[in-house]
């Protein structure tokens, strides 16, 4: 491993895990700990090399009141997946954002105009599909 | 060279109004969305070839015969060998109009295209933190997310579908697999350049008809063509219930929402799932195909013939 793409997530990962700041020391004693196994020595610069990047993308904050400095994760992986599934989800207005994620995907309102398009033959159409409750599909007569 | 002009012009006209309504009303295209696209890129190719190519033809009017002709006396102008007396301010102002329409419409793709990669490119690179493979599939990725979300990402070297967890969740392997095989056609017929031309040529003419219907249209069809992708694989009953599924798990995240064109559209894309027609005849669209031939010779003859005997 170790391309500075898999280091990147590697760091994120334990900063997304832990519950405190690292220093960028106890972050390469964590990540040599985990790839124990390839048994390559893990400089603290190119930890710290991975840091700068995720911080200039805005992933990482360093806090400068200590020494050495402390790195956190700006928000946590949840919130990010939260981002990243708005923009995916995209936005009418917002065609251009619609156009970089280029969704196939599905909209309120042909769900609506399917439901009323099933009702009757389908028993399946009548049972509310309520928000918020995946539902699963069962065994249907069609 | 007028008569010519003006045939252009009344060809551009035609595609910028007319034709594209009828296109966009008519009842046959979701029986053969793939003969359709070619209507509407022939459509929009045509457009912007005879717009630009009447304003053109029209300025050079004074200066010769065919546009080489043309083209060759205007040279001899601008490079101050020959007087510019025949060319007055209305013949400068239409070529003006012609390369600068020229310009703009490369200029709006190339910024689109930009803009298009920038926002993808970061995603990916937000989607390379927070995704795994998908067990099955090395062309998947599952994002820890409960909504059930399904879209895919193009790109040159490296699409992939991102599917959520909550879709795997709520789907069985049947409708998973219509999902994936939807997203993976939108990927293999490189549906997203398609989207590119048309939404850069709504950008770049937002108050023409044309470019308008053309992107509602453009939207509709590739996503029928991603249906029938699908339905190669699993039955209609499979895909809806999976399409359902999607669209309904749990609604968008508050200001989101699916960037796709509501209404009577996709009524229609529904409606050939639910009570497939079929398929337009061979001859049918063998005509259609034909016609958007001819559609973009027409003006490019036009453009380049020696001038019409009037």
């Amino acid at each position: 491993m170790a391309s500075l793409g898999d280091l990147e997530r590697s760091v994120m990962d334990l900063l997304w895990d832990s519950t405190e700041a690292q220093t960028a020391n106890s972050l390469r004693d964590a990540l040599a700990h985990a790839g124990a196994e390839d048994g390559k020595e893990l400089a603290v610069t190119t930890v710290l090399t991975v840091l700068a990047r995720l911080e200039k993308k805005d992933l990482v904050a360093r806090e400068r009141d200590t020494r050495p400095h402390q790195y956190r994760a700006v928000m946590s992986r949840e919130e990010h997946t939260v981002e990243l599934m708005n923009e995916a989800l995209g936005n009418v207005m917002d065609r251009e954002a619609v156009l970089a994620r280029f969704i196939g995907g599905i909209s309120g309102g042909e769900a609506a105009a399917l439901r009323r398009l099933l009702e009757g033959p389908a028993a399946e159409a009548a049972r509310p599909l309520d928000s918020g409750t995946p539902h699963t599909t069962s065994g249907q007569s069609a | 060279m007028l008569l010519t002009s003006y045939l252009l012009a009344g060809l551009a006209i035609a595609l910028a109004w007319p034709v594209p309504v009828w296109l966009s009303r008519a009842r046959f295209t979701s029986r053969s969305p793939f003969t359709t696209l070619i209507f509407w890129q022939a459509i929009a190719l045509a457009g912007g070839l005879s717009m630009i190519g009447a304003m053109l033809i029209w300025g050079l009017a004074p200066l010769g015969d065919n546009l080489l002709s043309g083209l060759g006396a205007l040279w001899g102008v601008v490079s101050g060998r020959l007087s510019a007396d025949h060319l007055g301010p209305v013949h400068l102002f239409a070529l003006s109009a012609a390369v600068l329409l020229g310009l703009h419409l490369v200029f709006t793709l190339l910024l689109t295209w930009v803009r298009v990669h920038r926002h993808r490119s970061r995603h990916r690179k937000l989607l390379a933190l927070l995704s795994n493979p998908a067990p099955s599939d090395s062309r998947t990725v599952v994002v820890q997310h409960d909504a059930p979300v399904a879209y895919c990402l193009p790109g040159l070297t490296s699409s992939v579908t991102v599917v959520s967890r909550g879709l795997m969740e709520a789907l069985d392997p049947e409708g998973l697999k219509a999902v994936l095989a939807h997203e993976r056609a939108h990927l293999d017929q490189r549906h997203d350049l398609l989207v590119l031309a048309f939404e850069s040529w709504h950008q770049a003419l937002p108050w023409l008809p044309t470019s308008k219907l053309a992107r509602g249209a453009v939207h509709e069809l590739i996503e029928m063509l991603a249906d029938d992708a699908a339905l190669r694989q699993v039955d209609s009953a499979v895909l809806l219930r999976a399409l359902i599924t999607a669209a309904t798990g749990e609604a968008p995240p508050p200001g989101a929402s699916s960037g796709l064109p509501e209404g009577d559209l996709s009524a229609q894309r529904l409606k050939r799932l639910i009570t497939p027609s079929p398929r337009l005849s061979r001859s049918a669209r063998l005509a259609l195909v034909a016609a958007a031939v001819l559609l973009v010779v027409a003006p490019t003859v036009l453009l380049v013939a020696p001038a019409l005997p009037l």
